[in-house]
């Protein structure tokens, strides 16, 4: 840990009671230290009543493992994990909305569903509107190819990620639940497992 | 069901009474052991106070000048009382006003439950009278704030507003009650304290496999060296600290707020650490080969420059908050857990040991301090008084017994370099934010929070005039408070970076101050000025056995520094003695 750590993409996974005023609360965390944040995703979870953040940020590893430290301290935090891009797998939702007359004379229109794996989630006589799932490159690739013929409107959701090597929450849900949590719970892990960390 | 009454001795769990949230929160109060509520009313929190009207005999309110007071006395009362501090007051300009108080408390983990109240729940958020967005405006500054609009919330949520503030690392809660709730009448069907909350894990389970790796470090250590924070007294460890004090053999220096978590006079402690504490803690940290960290969160007030800090050393971290462990420094092994649990686990792993050649070291350094500094301070040639010879004089009538609240500034380093502390809560100052006009108010609290113990501030002439007005609440609620305000005619701490590091730009520290003891006797308090030394020992007394408060404003001279020193950006071996 002594050279500078580079910078790169983790996601960060926040379990929480769903509490009105955490969003600001787990903010804050970010904004107090001048970090931005890519993308951030928040919805209810698997669990009644649990929530799951999503956060996209790009700092070195260092900084993200004593971000989730602040953020486990949120009392209604329950858990903070943080992966590489390696470690999880992602999508972004992405919907591209052209004029259904540009695009039905000027664009081979199976061709482009086909090749970038999009949907056609709408049309009507006035504009097309399509889908398409996948990592950033992926939907931007559809961006250029649609730019050229009218683009009106595009929007992307934040980024969704499911960590490899997780057994869910569940389990370890029922040991919050418990006054005298096992270890398992109450351990710190990353004291225990030095640099690698937040695995579930 | 019962029917409505105004007070209600608590019920059983399985009656419910019907009550307003007012009374509700009353009885909570009483249920979590809270005696004394420092607050000032409101149109926002009227209910309230209109119920505590009936609660005289349980609750004793005391009513400040200003909500900032009102904090500061709910932080003086839980630093010497080890209890939560209770602080009321209304919405708006009210609950604002509460802030500073917040961001001290939560720094320097104060356990406080504060509460504010707030408009009707169909005005929020449109810009009401006296409407503010209390919530989000102190969520920076508190561990837990959370906003009632419904009374039947208001018993478990008081539950867990305690349950946080005084659980793990403490730290102040603020709830904030819209006026609805608070008259809105529910069934009460008692009063149950919180000890569990599902998403909130104040104490970790400790690992023994850290205590071994600890003590093994500490076991084949030539230099160690403890440094130890306010945690050991929030954990209410002293005793084990002290064990594993005496047992280890290693000299121990401490934070200012971790000052009197052992005797100043103990063999081992070797003294104060930081910007301005003693020489040989901060040049030797540069030279331990073992740094056991106790309870404390390596300050950058302490470190200096964290690149050249303890580099040489294995450090062993010992911490409630797992998110300071590693925060700043590097720890080797960290001891996540509450000290009152790993320090006898440690204790109990380790050899008993002696280091007097490495206890001789701190010695020979302290030696040169006394030589080039503190000689002079306590013992001045000058026609003027040092701000160290009148701690020392307190010192000596006090017997190192008093209950030491201190401001910000010169006189806040020289009271805690200089100060002797016997006992544990000793030493109430504002450290981690460093807050003018913190002592006067907070010594009020620290009083009501100790009232068997002498308490005295200790104030600049700045910082005094930023919350004097917290004279008229000594004068009203009678409370027995010593003052004694250092008046070095500048805004001291100011004028001392001003001249070693601006040279000498004086730039608005020069400042004027009105007649303090007919200020105080505006107020009905009784008060003297001295400017010569040969009246400071008899003033001393005079302060110390007039019954009730006293004001002592003493002149000191206008030019003195704080010394030894290390400079802003440099390494904790550069202190500087002159
Ligand atoms: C609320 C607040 N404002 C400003 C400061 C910056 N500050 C730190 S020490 C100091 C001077 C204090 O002067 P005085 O109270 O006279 O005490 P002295 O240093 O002379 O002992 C100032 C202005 C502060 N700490 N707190």
């Amino acid at each position: 840990m002594s050279e500078p750590e580079e910078k790169q993409e983790f996601n960060i996974t926040v379990y929480t009671e769903n509490q009105i005023g955490l969003l600001s609360r787990i903010a804050i965390i970010f904004t107090r230290r001048k970090i931005n944040i890519d993308s951030l995703n928040t919805s209810p979870s698997e669990i009644d009543s649990i929530h799951r953040f999503n956060i996209v940020i790009n700092e070195s590893e260092d900084v993200v493992r004593k971000l989730t430290r602040q953020i486990e301290k949120q009392v209604e935090v329950l858990k903070v994990y943080y992966h590489t891009n390696e470690d999880v797998i992602w999508q972004e939702l992405a919907l591209y909305k052209v004029s259904t007359d540009v695009i039905a004379e000027k664009v081979s229109v199976e061709r482009l569903l086909r090749e970038n794996g999009a949907r056609a989630v709408v049309i009507r006589k006035d504009y097309t509107v399509f889908e398409t799932t996948g990592h950033r490159e992926e939907t931007d690739n559809l961006i250029n190819i649609l730019q050229p013929y009218g683009l009106i409107e595009f929007v992307r959701s934040a980024r969704v990620a499911i960590i490899k090597d997780s057994d869910g929450f569940n389990r370890k849900l029922r040991e919050f639940e418990r006054l005298e949590p096992g270890e398992d719970v109450i351990e710190n892990e990353y004291l225990n497992q030095g640099q690698k960390v937040f695995t579930m | 069901m019962e029917v409505a009454q105004e007070t209600l001795t608590a019920p059983a769990a399985t009656e419910t009474v019907q009550v307003s949230g007012s009374v509700a929160l009353l009885e909570a109060l009483i249920a979590e052991g809270t005696d004394t509520i420092f607050g000032y009313p409101g149109g926002a929190i009227m209910p309230i106070y209109d119920a505590l009207f009936d609660y005289n005999d349980k609750l004793n309110h005391i009513l400040v000048r200003h909500e900032q007071g009102g904090i500061h006395a709910g932080q003086g009362y839980a630093r010497t009382s080890g209890k939560v501090g209770v602080v009321f007051a209304t919405s708006g300009p009210g609950a604002t006003n509460l802030v500073t108080g917040l961001a001290d408390a939560q720094i320097d983990s104060t356990p406080l439950v504060c509460i504010t109240g707030q408009v009707f729940a169909h005005l929020l958020g449109t810009d009401a009278f006296q409407e503010t967005d209390v919530i989000n405006i102190t969520t920076p500054v508190t561990k837990w704030n959370y906003q009632v609009t419904d009374a039947t919330e208001i018993p478990e949520v008081i539950a867990k507003a305690f349950y946080i503030a005084r659980s793990g690392r403490p730290g102040p809660v603020l709830i904030d009650i819209t006026k609805n709730a608070q008259i809105q009448l529910f069934d009460f069907a008692g009063y149950k304290p919180c000890d569990h909350i599902r998403s909130y894990r104040p104490k970790p389970i400790v690992r023994t496999q850290y205590i071994d790796e600890a003590a093994a470090l500490i076991n084949n250590a030539k230099k160690p060296f403890i440094l130890f924070g306010q945690g050991v007294i929030l954990g209410s460890a002293e005793q084990e600290f002290k064990a594993f004090v005496e047992k280890s053999g290693i000299p121990a220096a401490w934070t200012i707020l971790g000052a009197g978590a052992i005797p100043t006079d103990h063999p081992q402690n070797v003294g104060m650490l930081g910007m301005h504490g003693n020489y040989g803690p901060n040049v030797l940290t540069n030279d331990c080969d073992v740094l056991i960290a106790i309870g404390m969160r390596f300050d950058d007030r302490v470190t200096g420059r964290l690149d050249k800090y303890a580099k040489q050393a294995k450090v062993v971290h010992l911490d409630i908050d797992p998110a300071e462990i590693d925060k700043n420094v590097k720890s080797t092994v960290p001891v996540w857990g509450d000290c009152k649990e790993t320090l006898p686990l440690l204790t109990a792993a380790i050899a008993k040991k002696e280091y007097p050649e490495w206890l001789a070291k701190f010695n020979d350094y302290t030696k040169q301090e006394v030589e080039a500094v503190i000689h002079n301070e306590l013992n001045p040639t000058t026609p003027e008084m040092t701000m160290g010879e009148v701690i020392k004089q307190l010192n000596e009538i006090t017997k190192g017994e008093a209950v030491i609240v201190t401001d910000v500034g010169q006189h806040q380093m020289v009271a805690c370099r200089y100060a002797q502390f016997n006992n544990t809560r000793s030493n109430v100052t504002s450290g981690g934010l460093g807050t003018m006009g913190f002592a006067l108010p907070a010594a009020i609290g620290a009083k009501f929070g100790a009232p068997n113990r002498t308490v005295v501030a200790i104030i600049g002439d700045g910082g005094f005039q930023m919350t004097c007005q917290e004279l008229g609440t000594i004068m009203q609620s009678g409370v027995d408070v010593k003052i004694v305000i250092l008046n070095n005619r500048f805004l001291g701490m100011v004028r001392q970076w001003q001249e070693l590091f601006n040279q000498r730009r004086y730039s608005f520290v020069d400042i004027q101050s009105p007649d303090f003891v007919a200020l105080a006797a505006a107020y009905r308090i009784p008060g003297k000025l001295i400017d010569d030394r040969a009246d400071l020992t008899t003033a001393l007394n005079e302060m110390l056995s007039t019954p009730g408060s006293f004001l002592l404003e003493v002149m000191v001279t206008k030019e003195n520094n704080v010394f030894p020193m290390v400079p802003q950006g440099c390494s904790v071996s550069e202190i500087r003695l002159k």
